[in-house]
């Protein structure tokens, strides 16, 4: 019971203070992953934002220390989770560096048809949910069949929908069945018309246009300072793809544009987004093409002493038996060194460095996460803008909490 | 190489370790001059980029056991480029390279967070991924991945 | 009179209760029409961290849709739901912001674990992940899976609805529900 005669004490600077604090997130429906951000406003103008994460710090990096080399696939795939394949085979290729191995040429473009279908998906879900958080519900329930289908795919190589661990180091760990073809078949013939029927509903939409236009937008020169890869780059301005300024896995026999935007805000990378879509189509049609004048039971390259044999050799062929048991027990001669790889992830680029001192386990593995990195210049976009538009600004780059945190 | 020439030219025997490694040019560096080295690159040979900033902790090199990674791009031309520093466990003090590239600051924060590299003139050196309360250095080698107050898991049946 | 149902006619309805009826009146156990009415318009609140919110999406999503177990509205405000679906890795630097919307929530709440972090920590026995969201809120049905089906997940919800449909009127008062809580540091 509050006596009135008692003085109730108020913070340091309250009476004179014209600003309003706010807390938004880490549980807040616009915020697709945990993090917070704490807004000091002015109305409905923000006049500093402090965002905290680490909601969801998993220690993938120490994990990492712990497991040997072909178990860190599932620890991949956490992070960026969206598109979880291009993760998985950009490890694998790191550690290919390392032990220097090449792959064959088919074992490369079913790799790339599985990496396109994954940006297609990540993608999907970008676009669909910055129309969520605009209000228009209706793209996201478009959109999320196709991306069952992708999921259908998946399940047709790997067996898992979403956290998929697909591939070893040497190649795919089974060749595609033929329903798998077929779906990816399918898929291609009904997509296109799925994604234009997306596309009229928002791209020239009135009011979705003028309600991201102008918002969120960074100069390509501070987009720069701050490590932005990927179509949040992209949306700058700045031509910058992995998949052409480093190439990797055999991108170089492929004929695709890269979209570019002119201010980086908010329709900008909608737009790219849309575009970078209908690239990967492209490059899928062409990689279909290009398997089928290679031998079809290529699926891995000749790695004995890192690829893990197949299950039905393991159990009749001694020799498969054999190395199993070396790979699995730790007894091959792994090379140490220090390498980096980078691979064009859903945002950007994600990058593995690799120290590794000969033991069964890595050295130090860290990963270059470019969510964590772009992440960094949110306060600086949002600063002078509306709350609303924050939000949006915040879907619209694509913050996925894994990759964030790692 | 040209920039190892330019290097040797400018530090001399600071700059040590000059090795290609997997298509990224590497090298080793002495702490103070991080900064020198960082805007030299910058500046005049166009690596504007920087890709990546991490630490690592070597507790046999006895002196020198964390070391600060830097990765650098020069988007025009593609090319890499990767340095090393070095820092004593003792006193891990290393100059802050938030003024040249503001993409550093939570990179050295989470640095600091995982290995305790204590960067000189930063903004806003506080622990970012794990709680506050923590206080110790997680990612150095002799602190175990589990936690060990965990009751429903034990190290015996988990295989350690 | 309006028109008798020509389109929609294998709509499944849910069996009344048993009970008494006559001209004009029906006479039950009021917790079998409140459970009734309870388990078939649950309100949830996604508590989505991670992975298993991305096959969330998917659930909620016209493939395997959740809306016609009577969520069709998902709230994110904890005061006006029943069920917190957890969905994803807790790490120790959250588990204090879900106790506090845990505790947001009025009775009766129901609590659903999904996916292998949620319930037990998963793949992730590391420091700063916290080992099952059990060490901090007490909870009633779990879902396993990394991340678990969507089918896997509407199996946890029906499960949950069963546990709506049968609770007893006057759980949330009883000495055992206080001990529950308590134990969980709860008042």
């Amino acid at each position: 019971m509050i006596d009135s005669k008692t003085n109730i004490p108020l913070a340091e600077g309250s009476l004179g203070k014209k600003t309003y604090t706010m807390n938004l997130g880490p549980t807040h429906p616009a915020t697709h992953g945990v993090f917070q951000n704490i807004l000091e406003m002015d109305g409905e103008r923000i006049v500093k934002a402090t965002p905290t994460v680490g909601y969801i710090h998993r220690a993938f990096e120490k994990l990492a220390e712990r497991r040997p080399f072909y178990q860190i696939t599932p620890i991949t795939d956490r992070l960026n989770y969206c598109s979880s394949p291009i993760n998985n085979m950009g490890w694998h290729m790191t550690f290919e560096k390392l032990i220097g191995a090449k792959m064959p040429k088919r074992v490369d473009y079913l790799r790339i048809i599985i990496m396109e279908l994954s940006r297609i998906a990540d993608h999907l879900v970008c676009n669909s949910v910055i129309g969520v958080d605009t209000g228009a519900l209706t793209g996201f329930v478009y959109v999320f069949e196709f991306r069952e289908l992708i999921y259908e795919i998946f399940e047709e190589i790997c067996g898992s929908r979403l956290t998929t661990n697909i591939g070893r180091i040497g190649g795919l760990e089974r060749n595609f069945p033929d329903a798998a073809f077929n779906k990816i078949d399918h898929f291609l013939e009904t997509f296109p018309k799925g994604m234009k029927e997306f596309e009229t509903l928002l791209t020239r939409n009135r009011i979705f246009m003028e309600r991201t236009m102008g918002c969120g937008g960074i100069d390509a020169e501070r987009a720069l300072n701050y490590g932005f890869t990927g179509p949040n780059l992209r949306a700058c301005g700045i031509d910058y793809d992995m998949r052409t300024a480093h190439p990797y896995c055999s991108y170089e026999d492929f004929k695709f544009e890269i979209p570019v935007g002119t201010t980086g805000d908010v329709y900008d990378r909608f737009l790219v987004r849309n575009q970078e879509i209908w690239q990967s189509v492209e490059i899928i049609k062409q990689a279909l093409e290009k398997i089928s004048d290679l031998d079809p039971t290529v699926f891995h390259a000749d790695l004995p002493d890192f690829y893990l044999p197949e299950k039905e050799d393991v159990y009749t062929k001694m020799e498969a038996l054999i190395y199993h048991f070396k790979i699995v027990m730790g007894e091959t001669e792994i090379p140490s060194g220090e390498v980096y790889h980078a691979v064009e992830g859903g945002n950007g680029e994600v990058g593995y460095y690799l120290i590794s001192d000969g033991g069964r386990t890595p050295y130090r593995l860290h990963f270059r996460r470019p969510c964590f990195i772009y992440y960094q210049a949110y306060p600086e976009i949002v600063e002078g803008g509306m709350l609303s538009d924050a939000i949006v600004t915040m879907s619209s780059l694509n913050l996925i909490a894994g990759e964030l945190d790692a | 190489m040209e920039i190892q020439k330019v290097l040797e030219a400018e530090f001399g025997g600071d700059v040590s370790a000059f090795e290609m490694q997997f298509d990224i040019f590497t090298f080793e560096a002495d702490k103070e001059i991080n900064l020198k080295i960082l805007t030299l690159l910058k500046e005049e040979h166009g690596f504007t980029f920087l890709n990546d900033l991490t630490a690592v902790h070597y507790p046999d090199k006895a002196g020198k056991e964390l070391a600060v990674v830097y990765m650098l791009q020069n988007i025009k031309t593609s090319e890499r480029i990767r340095f090393k520093v070095f820092a004593p466990i003792t006193k891990p003090d290393v100059y802050t390279a938030t003024a040249l590239f503001s993409t550093a600051n939570w990179l050295e924060r989470e640095a600091y967070d995982f290995f305790g590299v204590n960067f000189k003139g930063h903004p806003n050196l506080i622990r970012i991924m794990n709680v506050d309360e923590m206080d110790y250095h997680p990612l150095r080698k002799e602190y175990p991945l589990e936690d060990q107050t965990r009751i429903d898991k034990d190290d015996e049946m988990f295989g350690r | 009179m309006g028109r008798p149902v020509t389109h929609n006619n294998k709509v499944k309805i849910v069996e009344s209760p048993q009970g008494f009826q006559g001209d004009g009146f029906f006479t039950t156990k009021l917790s079998e029409v409140v459970g009734l009415a309870r388990s078939n318009s649950i309100w949830p609140l996604p508590f989505a961290t991670s992975c298993c919110g991305i096959e969330f999406m998917a659930t909620m999503a016209a493939h395997y849709d959740l809306a016609r177990f009577g969520s069709e509205r998902l709230g994110f405000s904890p005061r006006q739901c029943d069920l917190i679906m957890v969905m994803g890795t807790i790490a120790k630097k959250m588990a204090p912001v879900l106790k506090q919307v845990y505790l947001q929530m009025a009775e009766p709440r129901w609590v659903l674990s999904v996916g292998a972090c949620a319930s037990s920590g998963g793949i992730f026995d590391t420091y700063s992940v916290l080992q099952g969201i059990d060490q901090v809120i007490p909870v009633d049905v779990y879902v396993p899976g990394c991340p678990p089906r969507p089918e896997a997940i509407l199996d946890g919800f029906m499960r949950v609805q069963d546990l709506v449909k049968t609770e007893h009127i006057r759980r949330r008062n009883s000495p055992e529900y206080k001990e529950l809580l308590s134990s969980y540091g709860i008042e």
